[in-house]
Order: C-alpha cells, then structure tokens, then sequence
C-alpha cells in the first residue's frame, strides 16, 4: 500500500498523545505482556461453575430450546445408526459428508445400510454434513468446532443438515474451559484458522422481529451427545 | 452517505407522519426491551458483568497503540496482513486496491456498520464491482436503496408488505404467481437468490465485533451464518474494523461477547460467532487463501484524548435505541446518518462535527434509560449535555434558542428575582387558564403549544407550597 505505513504511523502518533504517553514506558509494556501471558478469566456465572453431570444437563437444554435436536448415545458406535436414523426420520436424502477426522471417519459406516458417506469439505450440493466439536460450553450450550481437514468449516454452514457429535467428556461448563484445553493441544498464542462457536441452527428475526430458522446456514441441527456418565 | 443530520428537524417531522414506519416501530417497543429484560433476570450475575466488561475496554483504550501493535504482530505471524487507514478515503481506496487486484466481479458482505460509516458500497459499485450485502436485513434495504435504520437490525422500519413488494420488483426471474406473504417464504427466496452469490463471490468483506491482541483474531457475530459464508467462501477475506475493537485476550473477548447479545436480542449468545485468524492453513480443505485487515481511524485517535473517550467502549448491540423513547417515535432514518438512536446522539457530532449534527444531543428527554440498559455503562446523557454545552459555545444553535437560554440564566442566577418574577407569572397564567385549565396557544411557545397544550398553573409556584406545607407542619 502506499499510505498505509504514514498512516500508521499518524494514527499511532494520535493516541499516543491523546493518552499521553511515549509507547517507550516499561511500566505499560509490562502491564500489558503479563496480561497476555496470563489471560486470566474475568468472571465466571455460577451456573458455568457446576459438576459435569450439570453441565450436560445444562448443556442439553440449552441446545433444545436453541431448536437443535439432542440425542444421547452409549457409544461412538452408534454414530453411524443415528445418523441414519435422523435423516430417515426428517425425510432427507441419506447421505452425509464430513471431513477426515479419523474418530469420524473409522466408525463401521457400513453398519449404516443404504446411507452413502462422503469425505472432504463441502460442496453446494451437498445435503447433510457431519463434523465433530471439539469441546462445548454448557453455560448457553455452545459447540466449538475448529477447522481443519478433520473437520472443514464448510461443512458447519453449507448443508441444510448439520449433524455434530460431541463427547461428554468435552462439555464443559464455561467458554474459558474450552479456550484452555485448545491451548494445552495448539500451545499458547496460536489458534486455528476458523473457530466456530455455534448455538444452534441458523435463524434471523430481520422481518417484523419475526424468528424465521435456516436464514443462510443449516435450517436444522442434530447434537449426538457420545458417551456414558 | 451524505449526512442529512442537520436537516434533523425535517426528517423527524416527515418520521412522525409516516404511517409504514409508526407501524413497525411498535415492533421495537416491545420486543427487544422484553427479550433483554428476560435475558438479564437469568443470569444473575449480568450487571457485574457489565462493570467488567468495561473495565476490560478502558484498560484496552488505555493501552491502545501497545495492544494495536502486538495485534499487528499475530496477524502477520498468521500469514494475514493489516492495512492502516486514517480516513475513510483511505479505507475505501484500500479496500478497492485489494478487490482490484483479487480481480473481484462480485463481492459479498456480511453487516459492518463501519462500511457504512465509510460509504464502501458506492464505492465498489462505481469501479463496477457488484457488491451484494449477505444479512437479510442489509440485503432488505440494499435493494431498496436505503441505509440501515438501526445498529442490528437495519430494516426494522419495515413491515412485511413491503418487503414483498420489493421482492417482486427485484427477483424478476421467478414466477409472478408465487406466493410471498408470510416471513418463512420471504426468508427462503432471500436464501435461495443469496445463495448463489456467496458461491459466485471473489472476495468477502466483513466487520468486526472484536479484535483480539493475544492472537490476532477477528470476531464476528451472527444468529444467519451469512458472515461465514461470505468469510469462508471466497478467496480473499477483508475485515473492516476501527481501532477500538480491540481486547487483550479471547478471556477478555468472552466477557464483553456474555454481555453483547443478552445487550442485543435477548439471546444468551448469538448463534454464531466466529473467531478468524490468518488465512486458510497449508492443510484446510476450505477458507480464504488471503486475509487482509483494514484498521480505520477516522477521528477515533483523537477522541481517545477528549472528554468523550468513553463512547468509544461501544461494542454496538443496539440496547440504547431500543429503550430510546425518541428512536421509537422516529425511528433511526431522521438521525440522518450511519449511528442512530442514543449512542448516534453523542458519536455522529464526534465524527463529523457539531456543525452538522448539532441537533442530535437535543433530541433526548435525558430519562436515563440508554444509560440504564447500556452493557458497557457509557454515560450517554453526560455526553450529550456535553455536545450542547459546545453547539452553545460554537454558537452553532439558532439565535432564538441561545437569547431564551441567556434570558432563563439571568434570572436563575438571581433566585429572589427568579421568585418573586415566577410568582407574578404563574399567577397571571393560572387566572387566564382558569376556564379551560389547558393553554392552546401561548405567545412565544407556539412551536410547543402546536402539539400540545399546556396545562395551566394552579396559582402557586413550588415554593410557596413547599412553604406553606413546611409551616402547617410545625403548627401542628
């Protein structure tokens, strides 16, 4: 760019002496290198602070009265059968897409007569998709879905179906848990391209306040809530 | 867009006599200061967190230039690059060079009120770019060339017929006979005609809720998931932020997003938000392969030095015109430019100057409420008593207003003249209403009196009857 180094440099000079200061103050540097090392949490609601039997349970309605659909199942092998089963159920075409996540992706989805799987990111045609989330938030029944060829962020938003399995053990009670556990797997300081934080399917209220659901995302959305407690 | 803000008066008066419009301000009324009212009760621990939340964006303004730079760092360090631009001109002509040089066709947006504020659209258009707006109410008024009448919900001022109108006028292609009237067939053409644009799309343009310094990501909200689509799709991604976006850490970001859209709709949290970083990894089978933020001053570094920094905590939920009984009875258009209601009351003046939006801080009553609700506590009638006090001093108000305002001092600062004339006035004024108890006409007040009537006085000032209570008291 042409001007976007004077630029930077005006606006950087304009609050510098609209706050009064040099930027050179080792007092200010340190303030604000120790908070982002720590990025402490601020406050956390109590009902983000309870058991993990809570949290599920907290979680779980939360997603229902987001108008997603939440089954539970015993095991990651009944994945394959209850994904057919929703599509059966809501008349769709049975197929799905989803990504190489391999925990997906190394199910017996032939258990799953006649529905037919696809691999990779999704494409405009594609009806159904399913991905995993990485970790959930119970306190407003948030999922956190990452990109990646695991599970690409096309698949959360092109299809009218998303079906997401989430483990319980990955539920936890406040948004700063899941932030941590992604740093202990990526490290500090670093995120993935896309983060998706998704509670429930899509919606707009822009005719007469009106909530009409499949704006421009999925218009349905099924959680398989994986795991026994 | 050219501001229409000091035609103030005019605009308000053509708000009050448009029937479509009164209609579907009822809708603000209720709706959203119902859902907030519902969202706050349960979560107890809303108003604490509104203190927070506060703190977190003046301890980020404080340190501004330090958090903007280590910002910059991460997202280049992501494979991003950051664009500085200290005017609006600057911002479009980046935003053109990048959509240019990605040889865009077709743009898609997602809703950025600070694309409004710089007038992009136009911009784009007039280099022969189609640029398509991706939120259903963005699309709305884009179609109807028209600007957002509200901060999060731009076609509030519409009803139903006439967004079915529209639709016929601008979707030629499909069947005349198709039935539109109720909102789920609207929802679904818009979803069908936008479709094929998100696919189509060479670049996507967005805005941005938050900035985070620990990481370099921007956020976005949506509840349609239209601002993915126009992100992820496209090859090149552009984020259009101002410089106070920013927050340390995603910690920081999650308080200030517990109190956005609780602030906003009522929701616990907006369907989707998004946190963006750098551009699509070596092995993401989707994303944009290039990401660019463009970093908007426009008069925001020197407000940072004014009395007026607080407005700058702003995170734009829209709390302060939905509880607004101006912005319901006029709505966001008469404010005459890009920031309605309350918080377009103290910000408008700011950016383009008192001189042409003058009137804005005189169109409240001062009842509090937009301070009352505001989740990051911006003192918003303080500042507007501040904005008069300097179209006072800039002499920019009429010259009626400004004797009237030196007449009522002279006196007021002579309290037993100030009595003893009130006493004789008021006792003249209560024996000509006695009859109808309500004044039609008054000499000098026909601009007030042409609304309404003013009740007359009873025949004692306030004093007088305070004293008189004070003496029956101790008699008693």
């Amino acid at each position: 760019m042409t001007y976007t180094e004077d630029s930077r440099n005006k606006i950087m000079n304009t609050i510098r002496s609209s706050l009064g200061v040099s930027g050179d103050e080792a007092e200010r540097i340190t303030r604000t290198s120790i908070r982002l090392d720590q990025h402490k949490p601020n406050l956390i609601p109590e009902r983000a602070r309870k058991t993990q039997l809570e949290n599920i349970a907290l979680f779980r309605n939360m997603m229902e009265s987001q108008s997603a659909t939440v089954v539970e199942l015993k095991g990651m092998d009944d994945v394959p059968g209850a994904v057919a089963g929703y599509l059966r159920d809501n008349n769709l075409a049975a197929e799905i897409r989803m990504g190489s996540d391999p925990i997906l992706t190394e199910l017996t989805w032939s258990a799953a007569l006649a529905l037919e799987t696809k691999i990779g990111k999704a494409v405009p045609q594609d009806s159904a998709a399913l991905s995993r989330a990485f970790g959930a938030a119970a306190e407003t029944g948030t999922l956190f879905l990452l990109s990646g060829v695991d599970n690409p962020t096309t698949l959360n938003f092109l299809p009218e179906t998303h079906i997401v399995v989430l483990r319980k053990v990955d539920i936890a009670g406040s948004y700063e848990e899941v932030w941590e556990q992604l740093r202990e797997v990526q490290g500090q300081r670093t995120m993935p391209r896309t983060v998706n934080l998704i509670s429930g399917p899509s919606r707009t209220a822009d005719i007469e306040q009106t909530i009409i659901m499949g704006a421009h995302g999925p218009r349905r959305m099924c959680i398989l809530l994986v795991g026994t407690t | 867009m050219e501001p229409t803000s000091h035609a103030f008066k005019d605009n308000v008066r053509k708000a009050l006599n448009d029937d479509q419009l009164q209609r579907a301000l009822g809708n603000v009324k209720t709706g959203f200061i119902d859902k907030r009212a519902k969202a706050r009760a349960a979560l107890p621990e809303f108003d604490q967190l509104r203190d927070q939340a506060r703190d977190i964006k003046d301890h980020s303004l404080a340190h501004l230039d330090l958090y903007l730079e280590e910002y910059e760092r991460k997202v280049t360090y992501s494979g991003g690059h950051v664009h500085w631009a200290a005017t609006a001109a600057e911002a479009r002509e980046i935003i053109l060079d990048l959509c240019t040089r990605a040889g865009a066709k077709t743009v898609t947006k997602g809703k950025s009120m600070v694309a409004e504020e710089i007038a992009l659209n136009d911009h784009l258009e007039a280099q022969g770019i189609e640029v398509v707006e991706t939120d259903l109410g963005e699309y709305l008024i884009q179609i109807r060339g028209e600007t957002p009448s509200h901060i999060i919900a731009p076609a509030v001022h519409l009803n139903k017929e006439q967004i079915e109108q529209d639709f016929r006028k601008t979707h030629t292609d499909l069947p005349e006979d198709r039935s539109l009237d109720r909102p789920e067939q609207l929802v679904n053409e818009a979803r069908t005609v936008l479709r094929d644009k998100f696919i189509a799309a060479d670049v996507g343009i967005t805005g941005a809720n938050l900035l985070i310094a620990e990481t370099g990501s921007s956020v976005i909200v949506t509840n349609e998931g239209n601002g993915d689509l126009t992100q992820i799709l496209p090859r090149v991604h552009i984020v259009i932020a101002t410089i106070e976006k920013i927050v340390p850490t995603r910690e920081d970001a999650m308080t200030i997003l517990r109190v956005l859209a609780r602030s906003a709709t009522g929701q616990e949290f907006t369907t989707y938000t998004t946190f963006s970083t750098g551009p699509k990894r070596p092995d993401d089978p989707d994303g944009p392969e290039e990401y660019h933020v463009v970093i908007l001053d426009n008069g925001r570094s020197e407000m940072l030095g004014t009395e007026f920094r607080e407005v700058l905590r702003c995170i734009r939920c829209g709390a302060c015109m939905n509880h607004c009984p101006v912005y319901h009875a006029i709505g966001g258009h008469a404010y005459g430019w890009v920031y309605p209601g309350p918080i377009g009351a103290v910000l408008t003046p700011s950016l383009i100057g008192v001189e042409k939006a003058g009137h804005l801080p005189n169109a409240s009553t001062f009842c509090g409420r937009c301070e009352a609700v505001c989740p990051m506590r911006i003192p918003l009638p303080k500042l507007m008593r501040k904005l008069r006090e300097r179209e006072f001093e800039k002499a920019a108000s009429p010259w009626q207003q400004r004797a009237g305002i030196k007449i009522w001092a002279f006196f007021a600062k002579r309290p037993r003249l100030y009595r003893r004339s009130t006493n004789i006035l008021i006792a003249i004024l209560a024996r000509f209403g006695r009859r109808r108890g309500t004044f039609r006409y008054l000499p000098f007040a026909g601009g007030w009196t042409k609304y309404r009537e003013l009740p007359a006085p009873q025949g004692r000032t306030f004093h007088q009857l305070w004293r008189e209570q004070r003496n029956e008291r101790v008699h008693k």
